[in-house]
């Protein structure tokens, strides 16, 4: 794990000049089943109408119960048209020749606030620390390569987002070495993983830069908890390590006062020395769902990582057209707070939804109370404990019931049978047909089994 | 003690060259036509100001395009959730036709190739990563463009073996330039993966000859090497000649199935021809499929907004306004470069002749207390610091002589591009060359004019060469 695999390219060809080997290397990992799946769905996409037995994406993070809200936002900012209207004749130009790494200031102003919304007030962001970058994907790999030096680790707790693969490793050449987490006590962090983690790594003459966490987890759903956060940072600050965590689910928190960002803590501290290990990414790709517009921060204690991080940002900076757009949305206090507010509770009854219609089906999920997904359990449905019967398992779900999902292993789950269930990236009526299939599907096995 | 990679402490960032001290000084000072008359002149940002006018006109007539609607309906969710790395297909056919426009539709872009990125800068970093490894080298004709440096080098590991041009050729690439710059690389125990250039140059505003585009296909065919032609300013060739891509020089010699073919990469962006620098369009174009697999994964570090996508795939879809554009484009870039060279000469300071670009290679060697680099930082404080004129000094370029100076043309007003020539005229006058110019002012001027004859027939005798150029 952790190690890029390599194809050789040389082997007959003595006269081809060679790539190097980060373009030819898979680490970019795009032949796991977390992107086979997406294949088979483009292939043949669920469609109301059009195609109702199609595959129904369920793999995709994407948040998609709150467009509404901004929609109406900007449709009674900008009823006419140019956005840059506002700004009198000069705003267009202005606009496009801005492309200062320090960020439009009004929008770094906006992130910073709207961060600051989420968290309740409870910890306060400057947004002079701001680093902009184009979506968390840039983000993540930026502090990799600020934190981190070539064949240096990175811990990372699984089951982790499986694009943390490629963008903490391919091109910075640093490795993850995984804390493993499992369900006899729901996967959160011990002190011992953490210390097996390490140990593995020091064993095999690795050096440790840092843990990289996220908070709420993807793809468990879950919050980490207080004390967790806590003697992570002990954790960092005895080793003098670093330590990043992934905030970007954090708007999608079904229930604020659940959520404790490692802000809060660091909040209270006035030892630089500590702090100064310190970094946050966010991104507006899941609870704002504007993936596509690209916007990632990194927010850090450390002056060093802050200047270095916007000098890099020239490689990966957001569109001035998209910063200008979003940033008096994001500094309406009455219209985040009624964003935050209204979306939480959205993705709260979406996730009771289904994960009442799988209870009803015999199958259980992880307590979540975050994110777009759940973590269902399906370890009893496998012919072999396994990670092949997990695959197996999943080609089933996908080829019969017609759902991409994503499979546990896909994620370094050191469990087999685990699944993460997207739903928010679908219509109610659609959750309910996947619903409906799954409940198809665990009928014909009980008159199966009861045979 | 916690540590930072070696990218932080190294210099890789090119931050504290004077390229962008400069530009900390004009941040101190700007200058503003009311507020701040004696403020300092930015003349160190290749910006392209001179058309906004024709884009804010296209914007009020189609509101639709920047509004996130299509057909007055509203595509806000579709474009909020496309983060395809393969890119709009709209956009990037639109930007392969204006691409193919700017080259005289005499070749053709096939969309499937073109990756975008976050601007060009973005662009060629990814490029670096998919052609060298930590140690490999790319030769580049000096001077060349001090943002390579960190672009090229910082977080790659790659590194750049200057290929040294000089003025008694106008700058020309030459092929014992490019052998000498590849046995360098050699003897500082680096492997050659290629060459990069930049046409039209930054900093000389001029484009390649016919002559030195066949020289760089044939060397690299030679050598088995890549060529990267970063084309960004092509859209700013203002001069009698046309462009020639490399893609012509491909096409011309017949090499478009070939290996070779796919070895040669072209960069693009929409910073400089639309002076659209905010907005992060970058694009890289290569024939070699392995390549646009890995570029396009890795540009998920540095998508374009699918806001900006839609906004410019409305915008480069009408014919009738890219073709209106690059005219005007042209037109207004070529009069403001003659307003600088004439107003420059008439300080008794000649350029480099250009065709292209937002800036003039000028020449300021006369001025120089001796012909050293400290020579030529001591005039650029003065410069700087005393006529408030922000330009770059060669050294930062990389150029092998000193006393030359790039100077930008397009990103400021006429009334402020006649100030800043008052203010060097001035200057000029003030100092001891200046005091030669007013006495023997008339001898000066004509050898001078003499000078820049000369560079002149000498470029167009090179050219004349291979009849077909034109």
């Amino acid at each position: 794990m952790g190690l890029p695999l390599m194809i050789n390219n040389d082997d007959n060809n003595n006269n081809k000049v060679e790539l190097s080997r980060v373009a030819v290397s898979d680490t970019h990992g795009e032949d796991s089943p977390y992107f086979a799946g997406w294949k088979a769905y483009d292939e043949n996409p669920y469609d109301e109408s059009h195609n109702p037995s199609g595959v129904i994406q369920m793999g995709l993070a994407e948040n998609q119960v709150s467009f509404d809200l901004l929609e109406s936002y900007l449709e009674k900012k900008n009823p006419e048209g140019s956005l840059w209207e506002s700004k009198g004749s000069r705003g267009f130009r202005e606009n496009a020749l801005f492309q200062d790494y320090h960020g439009l200031k009004n929008f770094r102003q906006a992130m910073a606030s709207f961060m600051e919304k989420i968290r309740g007030g409870k910890a306060r962001f400057d947004p002079d620390r701001i680093v902009l970058t184009a979506g968390a994907t840039a983000a993540n790999e930026l502090l990799t390569f600020i934190l981190a030096n070539p064949n240096d680790a990175l811990l990372v707790p699984t089951p982790y987002y499986p694009g943390f693969d490629r963008d903490l490793r391919w091109r910075t050449g640093v490795r993850i070495v995984p804390i493993h987490c499992d369900s006899s006590n729901h996967f959160q962090i011990t002190p011992e993983a953490l210390e097996a983690a390490y140990k593995t790594a020091r064993d095999a003459n690795i050096r440790v830069r840092g843990v990289l966490i996220t908070n709420p987890s993807n793809p468990l759903g879950a919050t980490v908890q207080k004390k967790v956060l806590e003697d992570l940072l002990d954790f960092c600050v005895r080793k003098n390590i670093h330590l990043v965590s992934d905030e970007i689910y954090s708007g999608s928190v079904f229930h604020a006062s659940e959520f404790t960002s490692v802000a809060e803590i660091v909040e209270n501290i006035d030892d630089v020395s500590v702090k100064e290990r310190v970094h946050i990414v966010y991104s507006l790709s899941k609870d704002l769902g504007l993936p596509g517009f690209r916007v990632g921060t990194i927010y850090s204690y450390n002056d060093n990582v802050v200047r270095t991080a916007r000098r890099m940002s020239s490689f990966t900076l957001v569109s001035s057209q998209t910063q200008h757009m979003l940033a008096s949305m994001l500094s309406d206090e009455e219209f985040t707070e009624k964003y935050i507010r209204i979306n939480r509770e959205r993705l709260r009854r979406r996730y009771e939804t289904i994960v009442e219609g799988l209870k009803k089906e015999g199958i259980e999920c992880l307590k979540g109370n975050a994110g777009l997904f759940c973590w269902m359990n399906l370890g009893f449905l496998l012919n072999t404990n396994m990670k092949e019967g997990e695959l197996e398992l999943w080609d089933v779900i996908l080829k019969e019931l017609k759902l991409n999902i994503s499979p546990g292993s896909s994620c370094h789950c050191s469990e087999f049978g685990w699944f993460r269930v997207c739903f928010a990236n679908m219509g109610e009526k659609t959750l309910k047909i996947a619903l409906k299939r799954i409940h198809e599907f665990m009928d014909r096995r009980r008159k199966v089994l009861n045979c | 003690m916690k540590q930072l990679s070696t990218k932080v402490t190294s210099n890789g960032h090119g931050q504290d060259s004077s390229y962008l001290l400069g530009w900390e000084e004009y941040e101190k000072n700007p200058y503003d036509e009311i507020k701040n008359p004696n403020g300092m002149i930015q003349m160190g940002l290749a910006e392209n100001q001179l058309c906004f006018d024709l884009i804010e006109s296209w914007l009020a007539k189609n509101p639709d395009a920047a509004s996130l609607k299509r057909n007055g309906q509203s595509i806000f969710k579709e474009l909020a959730l496309f983060q395809d790395y393969h890119g709009m297909p709209e956009f990037k056919k639109a930007m392969a036709e204006f691409m193919e426009e700017i080259r005289g539709n005499r070749v053709t872009f096939n969309p499937k190739k073109i990756v975008l990125a976050a601007g060009s800068t973005s662009a060629n970093e990814t490029l670096m990563f998919c052609l060298a490894e930590p140690g490999d080298a790319f030769l580049l004709p000096t001077p060349y463009y001090p943002g390579f440096d960190r672009d090229l080098k910082w977080r790659t590991g790659a590194e750049i073996v200057p290929i040294h041009c000089s003025s008694s050729n106008g700058f020309q690439i030459t092929e014992s330039a490019l052998q000498q710059a590849y046995q360098q690389a050699h003897k500082l125990g680096l492997k050659v993966k290629g060459v990069l250039v930049t046409n039209p140059s930054n900093p000389l505003g001029t484009a390649l000859t016919r002559r030195e585009l066949n020289l760089l296909v044939d060397f690299i065919t030679s050598k088995n090497i890549h060529l990267i032609s970063d084309e960004i300013y092509s859209g700013t060739m203002f001069g009698f000649e046309q462009f020639i891509s490399v893609m012509d020089v491909l096409k011309d010699k017949k090499l478009e199935n070939t290996d070779v073919t796919k070895r040669v990469h072209v960069v693009y962006s929409l910073s400089k021809d639309l002076g659209l620098p905010g907005f992060r369009v970058g694009a890289i174009y290569s024939n070699d499929d392995m390549i646009v697999s890995a570029a396009t994964k890795m540009s998920s570090f540095g998508l374009v907004s699918s806001q900006t996508q839609y906004l410019l795939s409305a915008l480069l879809s009408d014919k009738k306004f890219t073709s209106q554009y690059l005219e005007e484009n042209q037109k207004r870039l070529k009069s403001r470069q003659k307003r600088l060279v004439s107003g420059l000469e008439s300080a008794g300071i000649t350029c480099l002749r250009s065709n292209a670009g937002l800036f003039c290679w000028v020449d300021m060697r006369h001025l120089l207390d001796t012909n050293t680099f400290e020579a030529e930082l001591d005039l650029w404080k003065k410069i700087v610091y005393n006529v408030k004129l922000n330009i770059s000094p060669g050294s930062s370029c990389h150029c092998t002589e000193p006393g030359w100076f790039r100077v930008c043309f397009a990103n400021m007003s006429e009334d402020t591009l006649d100030l800043a020539l008052k203010r060097l005229k001035t200057f000029v006058e003030s100092t001891d060359c200046g005091r030669m110019i007013s006495r023997s002012s008339h001898e000066r001027l004509k050898s001078l004019r003499k000078k820049t004859v000369s560079n002149w027939v000498f470029r167009v005798s090179w050219s004349d060469r291979v009849p077909d150029e034109r």
